[in-house]
């Protein structure tokens, strides 16, 4: 970009090179150099120490859960997300603004307090909790409480990221399909699902990110019993305050790259996004083009 | 298929959409609904569809009762004002779409669908474009793909909402005439909303005019030009002309003015609406329904209109054949005299707002 | 369902999809919360008051807080100056620091922590240097605000970015035909129409450093009364079974959290209605 004359709506030369500056140093310091620093201690002692480390039991223990807890929190609020967001862009009813808020609440709540909820929703002082434990269940201090945890920590996100698209799309495909006799459910699966595919691709990738990541709710209901209830980023906690560094800085860059791979595919939804109105638009021309020939073809 | 419709009514909150609607829609016939915004048309029609539900009142198919009936079964083809195509799919697949969606049991198999869909995209002429997806289409290829897509299930009725409204002028007016054409083929009940007067004139058999949820005329587009049934759809079709007087013992007089006029009984106020085509010029002041001076001519094309400004500083509008202009010779300034060849007269004295 | 569905829509599935939407809702959030509502009501206020009277309790209160504005003003500034460089400035690796941006929120809050104490720690990349200068920032109030900073940055960031994409060009060419300078034109029209994109972003970032816990713990040293947050006083009172303290914890965090998110509601909307933007 070099411009000939400046336009009257640009900064100076200096002046943009100066805030790009600063800017380009405030977001190495804050973002690119955290992740340099997870990679660097992790490989301090070498390549055999940072496989040890991954081929530890407990390691494997605590990459299990995290995998576990993930898969059945992540179907479930994908359901979830589908459904309210199926509610809320195609319907008009009463309490709609007030589900809509209820359901960012988790958003808005310290990852600490949602584990005190659950752990006063399910302990055993509470009636529940008390019944469950009865019953031979077990929520806190077990793994179902790291599932509840994980679950509402990502519980907005499918539904976050469904709703303003297909309002944005409107229900007129939807109506289209419903009168050329499809039913309810052909109606969703050929017309609804394609259109919102990379939206929910997206919510589900942010979904898994959190659900694997979280740290706050799931450290209040996990009680930290070894081999049993220590996701990946608690046992990131425990090696690292038993100074096992290379142990903790290992087990975050699997997680580091997890964050890497869900930034690529961000990237990736949003310019397949792009492109795909980049490339109607090319080939609208073509067609321009082509039609034009077409004519002259009738014509001649 | 014929389509009833009987004392239908339909309430947005404080909003009355429809206000006990009646109306027939015959076998075979193209049926216009005309109106401003606001005034109906379009719920009516998504009441037809089924896409909404009237609060009171009843919906017959050919007959028989549809208003609980399930869009999906009602067998209508719709038209979408912004053609609501499928984004995801080709045109193709667009086409096909209630084709494949049909139970297994009466659903085409794969060739057949193929030859139907390739011979209704030659019908609307884009057999060529078949491969493409709505985005690369201009507007007037979407349009007539959405009109194929609603006839590929063979509906019994065909509903268009405002089908030429998000098109330019030329588009539309190639695409209405190829409407009656292929309407003139096809001969399916079609029902069409529009708020363009001329649109709704030069396509349908039948025009019904519509205002605040209720139907004010029903008839053939000559019919109604030609006799509006009130002032509201005299102002509706087209530039009209107001001159206020009062109708004693059968004749409205306006001043001097005198008109025979019938049926209609005694008030003290009445207003005659005159067309800017059914006055003419004259240069003498007997039998002539006003005076006034002349401001503005545009002679431009084969009719040539004159702006007269009346002594109460109120316009009028006379529109001449080129031939009659030059023969009266007039020149901005002149006080000349208008007359009308033909008036309609609706008692009552304040104007008609649309 | 004809109780909420109002207006008839042909569309189906309504019931089916309300019905999920509740139960899940219902289970994972509403509950959960009437739990601790329940259980706040039921402990009485002495207990109530006996937990915040302790000046251990109120400091880490206060300390959470006060880190989470100062961290919030550092990302209404560099926020929107990141924002703006990206936007407006094309250089080299633009598109992968403008994908960076949302690594905070991808990263766990945990790995965060660890890494930016590994940093800021005396023996570290960045402590190393400013240690001889006596500026302390790990395990210390500052290494808080340093956390926090990372973590709301692609909240202020990702809510001006659009705004200021969707700004029309025109709008400031025309400050310009009318004669003002390009300072003039920033600031007293660039600057306003952000205003409201600002306050949100900075609004979202500092509701959620308030109750950040994983990325505070490793790098604040959690000093009683100096570098203890309030999440983790709630942390230490469950690990002593003191429910009733924790809990009371906890809804003085959500109380202040909520009136704090109120006030700045109320700000925003102000803003907005003065300049007359009816979204």
């Amino acid at each position: 970009m070099r411009a000939f004359s400046l336009p009257p709506t640009a900064e100076g030369r200096a002046t943009r090179w100066l805030l790009t500056a600063v800017a380009v140093l405030f977001l190495t310091l804050f973002l690119l150099l955290p992740l340099f620093v997870v990679f660097q201690q992790a490989l301090a002692q070498g390549l055999g120490l940072y496989w040890a480390a991954l081929a530890d039991n407990d390691a494997l223990d605590a990459i299990k859960l995290t995998l576990l807890a993930t898969a059945v929190a992540l179907p479930l609020n994908l359901v979830f997300g589908v459904c309210a967001a199926w509610c809320i862009a195609r319907f008009e009813f009463r309490g709609k603004s007030l589900l809509s808020t209820l359901i960012d609440l988790p958003f808005s709540v310290s990852p600490v307090v949602a584990g005190l909820m659950y752990v006063l929703l399910f302990g055993v002082h509470s009636p529940l909790g008390g019944w469950l434990e009865a019953h031979g269940v077990k929520v806190v201090f077990a793994v179902s409480g790291i599932v509840l945890a994980s679950v509402f920590v990502t519980f907005p996100f499918v539904a976050r990221e469904l709703i303003p698209l297909m309002q944005s799309q409107g229900a007129e495909e939807e109506q289209a399909a419903l009168v050329l006799g499809a039913s309810g459910w052909q109606t969703f699966l050929r017309v609804t699902l394609p259109n919102v595919k990379w939206g929910l691709l997206y919510g589900v990738i942010l979904t898994n990110a959190r659900a694997m990541g979280e740290f706050g709710a799931v450290s209040v209901v996990s009680g930290h019993i070894r081999g049993e209830t220590i996701t990946l980023p608690l046992h990131i906690e425990i090696l690292y305050n038993e100074y096992n560094f290379v142990g903790a800085f290992a087990c975050a860059s699997l997680l580091t790259l997890l964050a890497l791979l869900t930034l690529v595919a961000k990237t990736l939804v949003e310019w397949r996004q792009a492109r795909a109105a980049a490339r109607a638009l090319h080939e609208t021309q073509d067609r321009r083009t082509q039609a034009m020939i077409h004519l002259n073809q009738e014509s001649a | 298929m014929s389509i009833e419709v009987r004392q239908l009514s339909k309430r947005f909150g404080d909003f009355v959409a429809l206000d006990q609607v009646d109306l027939r829609v015959d076998d075979g016939e193209l049926l216009a609904l005309l109106g401003p915004s606001g005034c109906g048309k379009t719920t009516l029609l998504r009441m037809i569809a089924g896409l909404d539900r009237p609060d009171a009142g009843q919906i017959l198919f050919a007959g028989q009762d549809a208003t609980t009936r399930h869009v999906s079964e009602r067998q209508v083809g719709f038209v979408f004002q912004h053609y609501a195509l499928f984004r995801h799919m080709t045109v193709f697949d667009n086409v096909a779409f209630g084709l494949s969606v049909k139970p297994r049991a009466t659903r085409p198999g794969k060739a057949e669908i193929r030859d139907r869909v390739m011979s209704l995209l030659k019908l609307v002429q884009l057999d060529w474009l078949a491969g493409a997806y709505p985005a690369q289409l201009s507007g007037g290829q979407r349009q007539r793909v959405a009109l194929a897509r609603s006839l590929a299930v063979e509906p019994k009725v065909l509903l268009l909402d405002e089908p030429f409204g998000a098109l330019d002028a030329k588009v539309r007016k190639d695409l209405r005439r190829w409407l009656r054409d292929l309407h003139d083929q096809i001969h399916l009940t079609s029902v069409f909303v529009t708020h363009d007067q001329e649109e709704a004139l030069e396509v349908s058999d039948r025009v019904v005019v519509m205002n605040h949820g209720r139907i004010e005329q029903v008839g053939a587009p000559d019919d109604i030009y030609e006799n509006p049934a009130s002032p509201f759809v005299t102002h509706f079709l087209g530039d009209v002309n107001l001159f206020h007087g009062r109708v004693e013992a059968g004749s409205l007089t306006i001043g001097p003015f005198a008109h025979a006029v019938h049926g209609l009984d005694d008030a003290e106020r009445a207003v005659a609406y005159v067309r800017p085509h059914d006055l003419d010029i004259t240069w003498v002041a007997d039998g002539a329904l006003a005076q006034g001076r002349v401001a503005h001519i545009h002679a431009v094309g084969p009719l040539v209109r004159l702006e007269l400004q009346r002594d109460d500083g109120a316009a009028i509008e006379v529109a001449l054949p080129k031939e009659r202009y030059r023969e009266l010779g007039i020149t901005p300034g002149d006080v000349v005299y208008v007359k009308p060849r033909k008036l309609a007269v609706f008692p009552g004295g304040a104007d008609y707002a649309i | 369902m004809s109780l909420f569905n109002r207006q008839y829509s042909m569309l189906p599935g309504f019931g089916l999809a309300f019905g999920v939407s509740l139960f899940w809702l219902g289970l994972i959030v509403i509950l959960p919360f009437a739990a601790l509502i329940v259980s706040t009501a039921g402990m009485g206020f002495t207990a109530f008051a006996h937990t915040l009277a302790d000046s251990r309790v109120l400091a880490s209160i206060r300390l959470s807080f006060a880190s989470s504005f100062y961290a919030a003003l550092i990302n209404a500034a560099f926020g929107l100056l990141v924002a703006w460089v990206l936007v407006r400035y094309p250089f080299p690796g633009r598109r992968l620091f403008d994908a960076m941006i949302d690594l905070p929120f991808a990263l766990p809050t945990a790995v965060a922590g660890i890494a930016l104490t590994s940093l800021y720690a005396p023996s570290g990349l960045i402590g190393q240097w400013l240690d001889p200068l006596g500026v302390k920032v790990a395990f210390a109030p500052l290494g808080i605000v340093v956390a926090l900073t990372f973590i709301g940055l692609p909240f202020v960031v990702r809510t001006v970015e659009p705004v200021l994409q969707g700004l029309e060009r025109e709008l400031e060419e025309a400050a310009s035909c009318l004669g003002a300078s390009r300072w003039q034109i920033v600031f007293r029209v660039v600057l306003p129409a952000l205003l409201p994109s600002l306050l949100t972003g900075v609004a979202l970032a500092f509701a959620r450093g308030a109750g950040e816990y994983g990325s505070v713990i490793f790098i604040a040293g959690n000093i009683p009364r100096v570098s203890e947050i309030a999440p983790l006083i709630i942390v230490a009172k469950l690990d002593q079974y003191d429910l009733h303290g924790a809990t009371a914890v906890a809804v003085v965090m959500l109380g202040i959290s909520f009136i704090c998110l109120l006030l700045i509601n109320g700000l925003q909307w102000r803003v907005a209605r003065r300049q007359g933007a009816g979204r």
